[in-house]
């Protein structure tokens, strides 16, 4: 039993179980310190990630690769992330119970399972876990009404999610007579041969998988639920667990039913196109920033599945660069809207940060370089992800998904233009609170790697390239 | 290694960003920090400009290749280096734009009181953009610059404009962006066609005659609205109007010869069968541009509209002479966008005087400028000779070369370009006549001072330009000649190549 190789879920579950049993025990506060001791935990995990051995684990359910390893350590960075930001935010309102770190933690976990599952069920475990997790965190403010109906719709949604992507494991197996990915992979090696059954399948399991990444026609559930949950949960939703879903639907899609990749095409094709051309046209009307980041959101998804669509090496590689930069820059404008507060109270209309420039420029500026990098201008990060995404669907001939889709980045455009009108252009609306320190850390940090990616890209386009080599073995 | 002896493109491209984190790095109270932010800012750039005048010197102008090349890793595994290099297609818009910023660092030097450091920040990093984009020899590294040039414009625009800049600065953003994400699409399909995007291999790479049709059609969606062509022009006068002074020097001076680039750089060599079957297509639009706009800049009430227009009208002089596909169209057209630099820039200052003193750009509100102010009326009078093509000035050998190369093309079409100079005489001298002669009937406009010190410092190299450029062009004509005449053989090549195939 080769259990090392998932050396960084156990320490990272052992950790959560001991904050968790920790932080029970004393009379005063302990958010604080469980919040730092699940940073050192998650960074402890990705250490231990990057030297993980590769191989396969607890009789093939368990795979250790260059793919999982990539999207484990954007992951853990993200969940990281997303405790940081939640640190001051839930102490001003009154959210500061220690069991926040903890529950992030073991969404994390579940996370860290689903990147690395190689069997159905290791993916649906891993899959649960997160969901779980993520029902609570989505009402953490359970006294605020908004944050109660963001917690329960998603739960309810969630679960006739997770319902579809259990019956269409349960049509797989049936047909193919396996859970495992390798055995699938092997029973599908000659696609004519595929029943409609198993097509069925694949197809039910898609649906479960592009309700998690919330892709058209599937992402009704995400404006609410993004509005509802207070906003550090919102960063931490549009960050890693988007990331670690994407990463699942590629390895599914592209291992066990790599042969199929003429029927599941299609599909992902049309969900694509969708999400680009919804999240474009939707966002524009909001006013409410956090459903403008949920819209904003989805037409991402929307952009990152062009790379799966394209269903080749290229593609992948694109995918995987295009959700890196996607994570870093979300974070980054995540950490502008948690610094949104007003005399002591969160605001998060789009007016409200209107004439920034002239208040606070530090964070103008930064958020600035977020929406810009959102809209794809050069020599902002974001465009690099959209040029490795669309070249792959150049290369694949898919030339309406790229028309269509580098179309609807114009469109999208415009709102993040507009946010920065609202900020520069406008007249202030009265300044903001000082931001924390935990929050300017995340918006410089994620700054900086947006608005200097341009000068070293390599490596992270290297980095891709391996992780992409590995899944596709 | 380059001419120089050291990276000297890189230099100038990243000399103004770095002067741009500087003046971020400022602290200070509002005045002190103010005046720190315009002093960096002005020495920035001069120094920048200092630097771009070994090019000038150095340039070898018998060689038609590309010179003071640079070349570093970037995403080198794909096919996309950093490489940077001039020829005489580009290396006299790289002095252009060093020589333009510091212009316009110094024409702002009063007129804008409000967030300066922001203001000399864009106006370095938008630098950085138009050296960079000039300089680049790669396709992926030109399409950065390229559109990186829209976020410090949007923001120069938008923050510092007129009354409906909101309005202008989207309309500009969008618009360009909608044409160049076309033109990325092609680039991605040469990138995967050819694997690589380096653009003198991409220049030897043959492109299939059907296939040069899509991509000159994206290229053109970009280049057209950029340059601007008619019918895509639109966004240009309303852009030019809320801009702020320097921000119209910009866009006129450099931001409108980045289309016109576009199309020489990469349709020209890269589309030969393309550019050749689209021909006649471009000459309708310049034609039309030219005669169209001309009309409509004659009823102006705006005196920065109409030069808007007027720019619109020698953008299509300089359509028409690229697609001539002559030495002398080529040429002409190159010096056209040099000199319609100058003289254009120099117009939206000279209306930034006016406007610096009175806050007014219609032109009924002014009136006998010339008696109050005769100093400025001299040198508006200069620019609106050399902008009519005036002999003797800037204006004049760039379109006289395109209204004979677009004669030896058709008839028609020189008589269109033609009725373009007579129609721009017309409108410019109105426009002169109205504003600096007559009575002087608004009576606070008396009290107007003549051209300070810093104006006098601002105009003196644009005058000392359009002169040296009207009265001895062959300085300037020397350094394209070798490329452009390479770029024409190449041209001619190809297509008798394909003629001889075809056969």
């Amino acid at each position: 039993m080769n259990w090392t190789l998932a050396l960084p879920e156990l320490a990272l579950a052992l950790s959560g179980l001991a904050i968790l049993g920790i932080g029970v025990l004393p009379k005063r506060n302990t958010h604080f310190a469980s919040a730092i001791a699940a940073v050192g935990a998650l960074l402890l995990a990705a250490a231990l990630t990057l030297g993980t051995p590769e191989g396969t684990a607890f009789g093939g359910q368990f795979v250790s690769d260059g793919f999982a390893r990539f999207s484990k350590v954007l992951v853990l960075l993200g969940a990281a992330a997303g405790i940081v930001l939640a640190i001051d935010f839930n102490a001003k309102e009154g959210l500061d119970r220690f069991e926040y770190p903890v529950l992030l933690v073991f969404a994390t976990l579940g996370m860290m399972v689903m990147v690395s599952a190689n069997d159905l069920m290791s993916l649906y475990i891993g899959l649960e876990l997160l969901s779980l997790s993520l029902y609570v965190v989505a009402a953490f403010n359970r006294d605020d009404e908004r944050s109660a109906e963001a917690g329960l719709k998603y739960f309810v949604l969630g679960a006739l999610a997770s319902g579809l992507l259990l019956y269409g494991s349960s049509l797989v197996y049936g047909f193919t007579g396996t859970t495992n990915f390798d055995r699938i992979a092997d029973a599908l090696t000659d696609p004519s041969k595929a029943s409609s059954g198993l097509i069925v399948g694949l197809v039910f399991v898609m649906v479960g998988l592009a309700f998690k990444v919330s892709a058209v026609p599937f992402h009704m559930w995400t404006p609410d639920v993004y509005e509802g949950a207070p906003t550090p949960v919102t960063a931490f939703f549009a960050a890693a667990p988007k990331v670690a879903a994407i990463a699942l639907f590629a390895r599914v899609l592209a291992g066990p039913f790599g042969d199929l990749s003429g029927q599941w095409q299609q599909v992902i094709v049309l969900i694509s196109l969708l999400s680009m051309v919804l999240g474009g046209f939707a966002a524009i009307g909001q006013q409410n920033i956090k459903r403008l980041m949920a819209y904003s959101s989805i037409g991402h998804v929307g952009y990152a599945l062009v790379g799966l669509a394209a269903a080749s090496e290229a593609g992948l590689r694109g995918l995987l660069v295009y959700m890196a930069i996607y994570l870093l820059m979300n974070l980054g404008a995540f950490a502008v809207l948690v610094a949104m507060r007003r005399q002591g109270r969160a605001v998060e209309r789009v007016d409200d940060l209107a004439g920034l420039a002239r208040t606070d420029l530090g964070m103008a500026v930064w958020m600035a370089i977020f929406m810009f990098s959102m809209a794809g201008i050069p020599p902002l990060a974001g465009f690099f992800g959209k040029m490795f995404v669309f070249k792959a669907a150049v290369d694949a001939g898919l030339w309406t998904l790229a028309i269509v889709g580098i179309l609807s980045s114009v469109v999208s455009a415009f709102y993040y233009l507009r946010i920065v009108k609202v900020m520069f252009f406008d007249e202030t609306a009265g300044a903001l609170d000082p931001r924390p320190a935990t929050v300017s850390f995340v918006m410089a940090g994620s700054g900086l790697f947006t608005a200097l990616f341009f000068l070293w890209p390599a490596p992270l386009v290297a980095a891709a390239q391996a992780a992409v080599a590995a899944l596709l073995g | 290694m380059n001419a120089a002896g050291f990276p000297l493109l890189s230099l100038l491209t990243f000399l103004p960003l770095a002067g741009a984190v500087f003046i971020l790095t400022l602290r200070g109270d509002e005045k002190v920090l103010a005046a720190n932010a315009r002093w960096a800012a002005l020495w920035t750039s001069l120094v920048v400009f200092a630097l771009s005048l070994i090019l000038w010197f150095r340039f070898d102008k018998a060689d038609h290749g590309f010179q003071f090349v640079e070349r570093l890793d970037w995403l080198t595994d794909f096919g996309i280096t950093y490489h940077m290099g001039v020829d005489g297609i580009s290396v006299l818009f790289i002095l252009l734009s060093t020589l333009l910023t510091p212009i316009c660092i110094l024409a702002s030097w009063d007129s804008v009181q409000t967030r300066v450091r922001e203001y000399m920040v864009a106006f370095l990093v938008l630098e950085t953009m138009m050296v960079g984009m000039f300089a680049a020899l790669d396709f992926i590294v030109f399409y950065v610059f390229f559109e990186g040039v829209l976020i410090p414009m949007f923001l120069i625009i938008g923050i510092w404009g007129g009354k409906r800049r909101v309005y202008a600065s989207f309309k500009f953003f969008l618009y360009t962006l909608l044409g160049s994400v076309l033109m990325l699409l092609a680039i991605l399909l040469l990138w995967y066609r050819a694997g690589t995007t380096d653009i003198p291999e991409l220049m030897r790479h043959a492109i299939p005659p059907g296939l040069q049709t899509w991509i000159f059609l994206a290229f053109f969606a970009s280049f057209a609205v950029k340059v601007p062509m008619w019918p895509f022009h639109t966004w240009l006068p309303d852009a030019h109007v809320e801009a702020p002074t320097a921000g119209s020097v910009i866009l006129a001076g450099v931001l409108l010869k980045m289309g016109a680039y576009g199309f020489l750089r990469f349709s020209l060599p890269m589309l030969p069968h393309a550019s050749a079957d689209f021909a006649p297509f471009i000459y309708v639009l310049s034609i039309v541009a030219i005669v169209y706009t001309s009309l409509v800049a004659l009823a102006q009430e705006d005196m920065k509209k109409l030069i808007a227009y007027s720019s619109v009208a020698h953008m299509g002089i300089v359509t028409l002479g690229i697609f001539t596909f002559s030495v002398q169209g080529l040429s002409g057209a190159l010096f056209t966008m040099l000199s319609h630099g100058v003289v254009s820039g120099a117009l939206f200052l000279c209306v930034g005087v006016l406007y610096d003193r009175v806050h007014s750009r219609e032109i009924a509100r002014y009136g006998g400028v010339a008696k109050i102010m005769p100093a400025y009326g001299l040198v508006f009078m200069l620019f609106t000779m050399a902008s009519v093509a005036l002999p003797g000035l800037a204006g004049f050998p760039g379109e006289l070369l395109v209204i004979v190369a677009a004669w030896k093309v058709n008839a028609w079409v020189a008589f269109g370009a033609a009725l373009g100079m007579i129609l721009g005489a017309a409108y410019a001298l109105y426009l002169y006549k109205r504003v600096a002669f007559g009575r002087i009937t608004k009576d606070d406009l008396r009290g107007l001072l003549d051209m300070s010190p810093r104006e006098h410092a601002v105009f003196a190299p644009l005058v000392l330009l359009a002169v040296w450029m009207g009265v001895y062009p062959q300085s300037f004509l020397s350094f394209f000649e070798a490329s452009v005449t390479a770029l024409v053989v190449r041209h001619e090549a190809a297509l008798s190549a394909a003629r001889l195939a075809g056969m």
